[in-house]
């Protein structure tokens, strides 16, 4: 690892003119990705600039008409402790205490998972179903963006220099909607998603009113697949059309063989996590869990 | 089974290490400080196998900050020889070839430069500038493939050795070799089912949590003092002398903690780099590996391909068996096959047999031993054909195995006789244990049984016991503590002297301070320290009966120890008493204890597995474990079940996850504990242990070895219950979740 700087801006304005002023620097949200990519040398920076320490990354608001707004770097565990996300985002606050462990939850940060754009991040499918959008503050000005836009290969963000993610936004849940995310590891925990699928359901009239469903670990980027939920949208709530929703869901993913699995078996936990995500947010949409 | 009344052996005392452990105070290599001290970086391969054209270090030495570097030509030029690594003998030039690559690079991460310097990021940095010119040449990863005809060969002087002759063909097989018993044409063709099978698995590393360290300080005075994380501190004074080329006298060896070893930690890697560096610089130096270090630069386990074939009568007796083991030993010969070998059918008692072993060289780190080493590999391989031909019998596969097991007079196919063993009583123990006949209570589960061996070694030990004028005696020896022996070797010498354990104050020193003592290893400590210890008490025991004598003026041969209590006529006197008195009659005592003892005996072990499988992920939940094994005497029965644990977590991790998963150029891609997978708490449920005494005749109190064992079972136990639980049969480790799932679809298909 290779010496470097450290600031911890007190304000967006000042981070973003340090971000400006170095290209190089890194932002340092809980340093659980961060920290040890420096470490391993596979990143390299000579400044890096705190993040904890500016108001606007660090708040959660809710608010029932108006949703959820996440700082981007409130850590894990604050999230899964806070009433409103437990009441209203049960499957963010399970999300939140998947990441890791007790240690890594208490820096870890949601914002920190979409911005290390791993395709394994287990935050972002979640967030993609959930409607999630993000604010982006940069020399010039503020923008929003879908979630499902902001990754745009692994490691890489729609994030110019000198802009940073301010914080991730969620619509209100919509009556009789549930969402729910899954992964597959080969060990029970301290272990990166072989696939992992995040899905919501709107329900209506034992129908799917609308449906939202992403994955994680088979592209180069978390990846929503728009067609299965298109799919479910209006179809009954029952074996089948969930059967057709899974299927599309294994036919979207691009996977690679890797250490963590053959493309082939990734392919095949698509269908088979898609289905038993849908099938817990169905029940979770209906008030059973 | 009592056969004699014990007051400490067997109890269950706090290991005298305890505190200073679970407070964090127990000093281990990483913590080693000294005024002065460099850091030294080593920089690593990364290319599996090239040709080294040229190293220029002149870029890193100019970095500010840096010290020394070093490369394989600081070495001292010396004559080839034969060395004795700790667990065998190996040519001096390959030993030398692994701790600093010459000439050539054999694997990915293959050591070939060392900087110090003022900061171990200024080296880390420095390392980075050293410019290495290459020629990549092609890479073997398999013993398949290095044994093809025109594979790419790793050493142009390595000739193959077959059946104990040379070749004089140069290749990537080592040896082959070959044990034979009885006639396996008339075996086979008595047989009335046959089970051909042929394994594949992967190449695991130990994974002990601290990583290798070691500082070294070459003196003014021309000694050089080592403190590193070792299974064998004598070990790492004859290598670090022999690559020096100094006398082993001028090496002082201090064994610091050890975070774990399982075998790992008996090659030297860093000691003999660092003392280079340090005789450059004239300051100590501490090299520290990083985990990607520990996983791609020292000695993981032989990845194997296998056959094993067993024919059987209907009556359920076998009647041949043959092996055929390929193991990789990684970049120099080695790989631990023949006691692989000698394993692979050890628990059965076969007329006619064949074993075929071949030690293979491949572009892989060099391997070491792991806990019974190419025990368990062989073990998978039999036990699931043995399971295969018990299911098509229609028999038990314990009463099959009761009805083979190997007894006392049970000849090896390698040769030896067994002496009083307790391989049956290992089954019949399974075969009792509420767990075999338990309701498996769910869809999608199985349950499996397996079982296996492992010998146990004697070699050297010393121990010297000095006797405190309060009683209490300090016990000194040599046998880095891995497993709890500081405590297991005092009870010995208190069960002697018949004081409390507690009143034994075991203290593991450096090679200046005790004996010659052989590694922790093989299963050996217990048995042989223990047994040092045992001779140093009864040294004591005699001398301080003298003394009791002397105060009663009697005869030395009319004074009785029993239970702590000096007797001879009616005159008594505590072990505590009498302590008091030595300056009074003649001084201090102290016993000495030095020992290469026989009478090693082998364990045998045994487990009972549940697991689930999720038909739709192929993911292996484990719900039950229960770890059987032939503790001859349990001296300290936590530490023997602690053992039992240990060996059955390491082999459910080899038999479900662990794997060095390697590219198509050699490169390990998972170096990580991450990706490695290694079994956490939350994977495993509470392993039960059974503990069978069935005593050893070669030790004083019945002891064998317990610290092996029980790893060579659980994976192919585990196989054995995915069968009955997914209905296929797993021929490779690791049985991970996408294996089990491409034999499930390879099945319906
Ligand atoms: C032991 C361990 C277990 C883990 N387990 C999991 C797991 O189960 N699932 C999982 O998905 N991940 C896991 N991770 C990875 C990591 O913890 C998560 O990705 C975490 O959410 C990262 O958050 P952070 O706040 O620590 O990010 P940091 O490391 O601080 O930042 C990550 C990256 O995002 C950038 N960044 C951070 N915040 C911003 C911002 N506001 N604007 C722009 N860029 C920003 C940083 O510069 C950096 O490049 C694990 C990591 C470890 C060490």
């Amino acid at each position: 690892m290779k010496w470097f700087d450290y600031a911890a801006p007190a304000s967006l304005s000042e981070a973003v003119g340090l971000l400006t002023a170095h290209p190089g620097a890194r932002l340092l949200a809980g340093g659980t990705d961060l920290l040890v990519q420096l470490r391993a040398g596979r990143k390299e920076t000579d400044l890096v600039v705190d993040a904890k320490h500016i108001p606007e990354l660090n708040a959660i608001s809710y608010d029932a008409a108006r949703g959820l707004t996440l700082g981007a770097s409130v850590p894990c565990y604050r999230i899964y402790k806070d009433k409103n996300v437990t009441g209203a985002y049960p499957a963010l606050a399970e999300v939140a205490s998947l990441i890791g462990g007790t240690q890594i939850q208490g820096r870890a940060s949601i914002g920190g998972n979409l911005c290390n754009a791993a395709p394994s991040a287990d935050s972002v499918p979640l967030l993609i179903a959930l409607h999630g959008t993000c604010r982006i503050a940069g020399p010039r000005g503020s923008r929003e963006i879908a979630v499902e836009d902001f990754c745009t290969a692994p490691g890489r963000t729609v994030l110019q220099p000198g802009e940073l993610l301010v914080s991730l936004h969620l619509p209100p849940p919509a009556p009789h909607s549930g969402a729910r995310y899954l992964r597959f590891i080969p060990r029970n925990e301290m272990d990166i998603a072989v696939a992992g699928a995040g899905v919501e359901v709107v329900l209506e009239n034992g129908r799917f009113r609308s449906a939202r469903v992403a994955l994680s670990s088979v592209a180069p980027t978390p990846l929503y697949v728009r067609e299965a939920g298109e799919a479910l949208a209006g179809s009954p709530v029952d074996e089948a059309s969930i059967a057709a929703a899974a299927e599309i869901a294994r036919k979207s993913a691009k996977p690679i063989t890797d250490m963590r699995g053959t493309a082939d078996y990734r392919s095949h936990l698509c269908a088979v996590l898609t289905r038993r995500a849908l099938e817990a947010a169905v029940l979770r949409a209906r008030g059973k869990n | 089974m009592k056969t004699q009344e014990y007051t400490v052996v067997g109890t269950r005392p706090i290991r005298h290490d305890g505190v200073d452990k679970v407070t964090g105070r127990a000093l281990y290599g990483a913590d080693f400080q000294m005024a002065g001290l460099l850091y030294g970086h080593i920089l690593r391969s990364p290319h599996a196998h090239a040709r080294i054209r040229r190293i220029d270090t002149s870029k890193a030495e100019q970095l500010p900050g840096v010290k020394a570097v070093v490369t394989a030509g600081d070495f001292p030029e010396v004559p080839e020889r034969m060395v004795d690594l700790g667990e065998g003998d190996t040519p001096l030039s390959y030993a030398r070839g692994n701790v600093l690559a010459k000439g050539k690079v054999l694997y990915k991460g293959h050591a070939i430069a060392a900087v110090a310097a003022t900061s171990v990021h200024v080296a880390e940095e420095a390392a980075g500038l050293i410019e290495v010119d290459y020629e990549v040449l092609p890479c073997v990863l398999t013993a398949p493939e290095a044994m093809q005809d025109g594979a790419a060969i790793l050493h142009d002087d390595l000739k193959t050795k077959e059946f104990g002759e040379q070749t004089g063909r140069v290749s990537n097989v080592a040896e082959h070799f070959r044990y034979a018993m009885g006639d396996i044409e008339a075996g086979f063709a008595q047989a009335e089912v046959m089970v051909e099978r042929e394994f594949n698995t992967a190449t695991v590393h130990q994974g002990y949590i601290e990583p290798h360290n070691a500082t070294a300080l070459w003196n003014n005075d021309g000694r050089i003092l080592v403190w590193c994380s070792t299974q064998g501190s004598f070990s790492v004074r004859d290598v670090t002398a022999c690559l020096l080329d100094v006398p082993v006298s001028r090496v002082r060896v201090t064994p610091m903690e050890i975070g774990g070893g399982f075998g790992g930690k008996i090659p030297v890697y860093l000691e003999p780099v660092a003392a280079l560096l340090s005789k450059k610089t004239g300051k100590p130096v501490k090299i520290v590996m990083s985990r990607k270090d520990v996983f791609e630069g020292s000695g993981p386990t032989p990845g194997s391909h296998m056959k094993v074939k067993i024919g059987a009568r209907k009556d359920g007796r076998i009647t041949a068996a043959q092996a055929y083991l390929a193991y990789e030993a990684g970049a120099y010969p080695g790989a631990m096959v023949a006691p692989g070998a000698m394993c692979v059918f050890a628990a059965y008692d076969i007329a006619n047999v064949v074993i075929d072993g071949f030690d293979v060289v491949v572009n892989k780190p060099s391997t070491a031993a792991y806990r019974a080493p190419g025990a368990t590999n062989a073990a998978f391989a039999a036990e699931s054909v043995v399971d295969e031909i018990a299911e098509k019998l229609g028999i038990d596969p314990l009463d099959f195995r009761l009805k083979n097991a190997a007894k006392e007079g049970t000849r090896r196919a390698d040769g030896p006789k067994y002496r009083r063993i307790g391989c049956v009583e290992v089954i019949e123990a399974m075969k009792n244990h509420p767990h075999y006949t338990a309701p498996l209570g769910g869809p999608h589960r199985g349950r499996g049984v397996a079982i296996g061996f492992w010998f146990n070694v004697g070699l050297p030990s010393s121990c010297t016991i000095s006797v405190s004028a309060d009683g209490t005696v300090n016990l000194v020896e040599g046998s880095t503590d891995i497993g709890g022996t500081r405590t297991s070797i005092a009870m010995q010498a208190a069960e002697v002297l018949g004081i409390p354990a507690e009143d034994v104050h075991p203290t593991v020193v450096d090679t200046d301070s005790v004996g010659f003592t052989a590694v922790t290893g093989g299963s050996r400590t217990t048995f042989a320290t223990g047994w040092a210890a045992y001779e140093a008490a009864q040294d004591v025991v005699r001398q301080m009966k003298e003394r009791a004598a002397k105060i009663w003026e009697t005869e030395a041969a009319s004074v009785a120890l029993d239970r702590g209590v000096f007797q001879s006529g009616d005159k008594r006197m505590t072990f505590q008493e009498l302590a008091a008195k030595l300056d009074q009659t003649g001084g201090p005592v102290v016993g000495r204890g030095a020992v290469n003892p026989r009478g090693v005996g082998g364990s045998f072990s045994g487990c009972i597995a549940d697991v689930e499988v999720d038909p739709e992920t192929g993911k292996v939940t484990i719900l039950r474990f229960t770890s059987v094994q032939d503790a001859g005497k349990a001296i300290h029965p936590s530490y023997v079940e602690g053992q039992m644990q240990g060996g059955s977590v390491q082999g459910i991790g080899w038999a479900l996850n662990e794997e060095y998963f390697m590219n198509d150029a050699g490169s390990m891609t998972n170096s990580s504990l991450l990706d490695y997978r290694m079994p956490t708490a939350l994977d495993l449920p509470m392993i039960d242990t059974v503990i069978v005494e069935v005593p050893n005749p070669g030790h004083p109190f019945g002891a064998r070895g317990v610290g092996e064992a029980n790893i060579v079972p659980p994976p192919g136990a585990i196989a054995n219950a995915i069968y009955r639980a997914a209905g296929v049969r797993m021929n490779r480790l690791p049985m991970n979740p996408p294996a089990i799932m491409q034999a499930i679809w390879s099945q319906r298909d």
